[in-house]
């Protein structure tokens, strides 16, 4: 089966873009494979998912931000308190998720203004793109985890 | 173009830059807090509640929660309307979006209002 896309018929024939149109030909019937499990992730689609999941957690995590934020300021006594939770190693772990869900979605937006410059678009360039975004973020994961530690 | 009820700036154009200006003022307020902790290892409460309460950190702090609530509603408009075809589910986790985004942002608010 053949139709065309995108531009309508009558469009076609209007005296200014007639001339330069071509025609683009769409068979519909081409084969199309929606198997998740045979489908490889290339490298920008995994820290695009990544950025998107990170978004999530960070949202849900605002709670616990807010609760810290709410907590440090209350009183002396509640800064303290909270102070010694945090020491706790689950709750350090859950910091240090939340820090580092929070720094990798900081890279991969700047990834995303710096393709905004027109910088990096090509195939070639998002995947260098995306292993410097990966890199760059997972330095400073490591150095939070060092640090609160 | 069509504009949409849910979205936020109600085009994609207007989302597009939302969400970057404000992706650079959280930008900007998480490298000041994460500076500011990092500096100061052992930080007393008297010391951070200073911090905090003077005027620059409470404006830039309710900006950076009103930032933080459009940038965070753009982003999850975007992913529900991308994987969540039924317009009952969607509706509903968008408004359950939308619902914990006004409570952060009130809690917010009263927190910082008071310092």
């Amino acid at each position: 089966m053949l139709s065309v896309s995108r531009y309508g018929s009558s469009f076609l024939k209007t005296p200014l873009f007639g001339a330069k149109l071509r025609v683009i030909v769409v068979q519909k019937n081409r084969p199309v494979n929606l198997d998740l499990k045979t489908i490889k992730m290339p490298l920008p689609a995994i820290v695009s998912i990544l950025h998107r999941g990170s978004g999530v957690v960070i949202f849900v995590c605002l709670a616990l931000l807010l609760w810290m934020l709410d907590t440090s300021l209350e009183s002396d006594t509640s800064f303290e308190a909270l102070k010694d939770t945090l020491d706790g190693f689950f709750v350090t772990m859950v910091i240090w998720g939340v820090v580092g869900a929070l720094l990798y979605h900081m890279v991969a937006g700047v990834r995303h203004l710096v393709m905004d410059l027109g910088i990096g678009e090509t195939l070639e360039g998002g995947i260098k793109g995306a292993r410097i975004a990966l890199a760059v973020s997972g330095l400073l994961i490591l150095v939070v985890g060092i640090w609160l530690w | 173009m069509v504009a949409n009820v849910t979205s936020f700036g109600r085009s994609g154009v207007y989302d597009w830059m939302i969400q970057r200006v404000s992706a650079g003022l959280i930008a900007l307020y998480m490298i000041v807090i994460f500076g500011y902790l990092f500096l100061h290892t052992d930080l007393e409460y008297a010391q951070w509640y200073e911090f905090m309460s003077c005027s620059f950190m409470r404006v830039f702090s309710i900006l950076a929660l009103l930032a933080t609530m459009a940038h965070a509603w753009v982003g999850l408009w975007v992913i529900t309307t991308d994987y969540l075809n039924n317009v009952l589910v969607r509706f509903t986790c968008q408004a359950a979006c939308g619902l914990t985004a006004a409570v952060y942002l009130v809690w917010g608010v009263q927190i910082l209002w008071g310092l």
